[in-house]
């Protein structure tokens, strides 16, 4: 059983929840840029939490069925169709053998999340999936997927999987597809721009001139096209130190924001470097990361000033949101 | 996401790494990743601080992490054993030969030493790994002599050789993959320094000491 892309669409890369566990050898995590989005994809498709599923970038590839399947599409908001019948974005959806999915831009957000019952299943590396661009391994080759590419998926699928899954093939065809009438919550998607993104002031913010200080939280900052999913480059104002000194390379995270010598930060995003030499203005809030990861290039965001136990209560609401999101697809397909 | 308890200041008056503290540090590490907290994902020692990263959405994440975080640091750097290095010492060859060692001249003008005495300084000196990071396996390795101090080039190279021998400032670092860098280039290695099929995937781990062997380009050649 295997899937095989037709188009790949843009950035397209097989991630599961990351290869954790070692960063002390050099070796980012990767994974999702939007791990809620991931987490809601499988969920409803019945696959465990933190399964291999497919990402793409506003762009959304096409793909072939060789076999019945049920699928998710979730994250950003893309244009969906089989055989000209939309799909909708959410929702668990079953897919009869030699369907050709056929997604095309992103509407809203960037990053879209392609689950399927059971799993992506190449190659596991160092205990992951994820595909690790810039070392170049994991997922497919350590590569983005492109056409001709076929991608094996799990023979093992769960036993929530197959009671939705039998559920749903026994339905009947409504609006030409296998679907439920109910959706999952999209609690990612980027709302009116430029979007408000928390963060904390990072250890080095004190060592930026006042200006730039100041400018930092109240700046309206573009997503650079030049960005990737090592770091999104943010435009804006220049920012300076108030002295120049050299700072020793040491670790960094998903969401930290550094400034290089050009004075226009990157904040580090799912494949950024495990320890950098560049000066931390800020540490954006957990809870936000997936929305900052769902802006698309040229979209614009200002960051809010906040606190630990700030970013604390973001990430405690984002968790229940996730989970009452989740207590709610525990139910059989009835509704 | 992640809390970091570093050194700023003492890092700032000694204008470099405390190696006494750089070794407790990796004992630290050692300590924290026993206990197998499980909101706890990476436990990364630096040159001179240790980060924590943890799953920010885990179910048994502490309300105040913070100040779990700095209990478990206290109640583990009681436990760490005395640093005792990983008992490793990593071999690495390296050809000086001037068709690799790419900035040897610059280095040479810059320290007044012929680039026959820099290899004889640095094969014959002892070298230990601070921290491995930026790129898979890339190891950031102490006890440079003093002699051989160069600061960071102005411009930095867009791609480093695999298996790059450089230094800066008082370290050597050897370049797993084909990545941007700013050190000076005084050799090759002809070893893969991260292979995520190999076990272990890394040739460095922090704590290693290290010794630097010079080879021909012949025999760079037969190790390749």
């Amino acid at each position: 059983m295997s899937l095989r892309i037709i188009r790949p669409g843009l950035l397209t890369t097989v991630q599961d929840r990351g290869r954790h566990g070692l960063q002390h050898l050099g070796v980012v995590p990767c994974g999702p840029m939007d791990p809620v989005a991931l987490e809601l994809a499988n969920a409803l498709v019945g696959n465990r939490d933190g399964e291999a599923a497919i990402e793409f970038t506003v762009l959304g590839p096409e793909i072939a069925f060789e076999a019945d399947a049920l699928i998710s599409l979730c994250g950003a908001l893309f244009e969906a169709n089989v055989g000209g019948v939309p799909v909708p974005a959410n929702r668990p959806v079953f897919l009869p053998k030699n369907s050709v999915l056929r997604t095309g831009r992103a509407l809203l957000g960037s990053r879209g999340y392609l689950a399927v019952a059971g799993g992506i299943a190449t190659e596991p590396v160092l205990g992951s999936r994820s595909t690790y661009l810039p070392a170049k391994f994991g997922g497919l080759e350590g590569r983005l997927l492109r056409a001709g590419d076929a991608l094996p998926l799990s023979e093992g699928i769960s036993s929530l999987s197959l009671k939705r899954y039998g559920n749903l093939e026994n339905r009947k065809v409504m609006a030409g597809l296998r679907t439920v009438g109910w959706s999952a919550p999209a609690l990612t998607l980027p709302e009116r721009e430029p979007i408000t993104i928390h963060a904390m002031e990072g250890r080095h913010h004190a060592h930026f001139d006042a200006a730039s200080q100041r400018a930092f939280f109240e700046a309206t900052w573009k997503v650079s096209p030049d960005s990737n999913r090592m770091g999104f480059r943010l435009v804006g104002p220049v920012l300076a130190r108030a002295e120049a000194f050299e700072i020793l390379s040491e670790p960094a995270c998903f969401g930290t924001v550094q400034v290089p010598a050009n004075g226009l930060p990157i904040a580090l995003m799912a494949d950024h470097q495990t320890t950098g030499g560049y000066p931390k203005i800020a540490e954006i809030a957990a809870a936000d990361v997936p929305r900052l990861a769902q802006l698309a290039p040229g979209g614009s965001v200002q960051f809010a000033r906040c606190t630990l136990e700030q970013a604390g209560e973001l990430r405690r609401a984002l968790r229940q949101r996730v989970d009452s999101a989740l207590r709610s697809l525990a139910w059989d397909y009835q509704a | 996401m992640y809390a970091e308890f570093g050194d700023i200041d003492r890092t700032a008056a000694s204008g470099g790494v405390d190696l006494e503290l750089n070794r407790s540090l990796q004992a630290l590490a050692v300590a924290i990743r026993v206990r197998a907290v499980p909101w706890i994902r990476d436990v990364v020692p630096a040159l001179c601080g240790i980060a924590l990263h943890f799953d920010p959405f885990h179910p048994e994440l502490p309300e105040s992490v913070l100040e779990v975080c700095r209990e478990l640091l206290e109640e583990c750097f009681k436990s760490a054993s005395k640093f005792e290095d990983s008992g490793r010492t990593v071999e690495v060859p390296v050809c000086y030969d001037p068709f690799f060692a790419l900035d040897m001249e610059e280095v040479a003008a810059a320290t007044r030493i012929s680039a026959q005495n820099i290899q004889k300084v640095h094969t014959s000196t002892k070298h230990w790994v601070l921290m491995v990071g930026f790129s898979p396996g890339q190891p950031y390795i102490g006890g440079l002599d003093p002699k051989l101090s160069v600061p960071r080039r102005a411009t930095p190279r867009t791609r480093m050789p695999m298996g790059a021998v450089a230094i800066a400032n008082a370290q050597t670092a050897v370049y797993p993959y084909e990545t941007p860098g700013g050190w000076s280039i005084i050799g090759r290695t002809p070893l893969t320094v991260f292979d995520p099929a190999r076990d272990p995937p890394s040739l460095f781990a922090p704590g290693d000491r290290v010794r630097f062997v010079a080879i021909s380009r012949d025999e760079f050649e037969k190790l390749l």
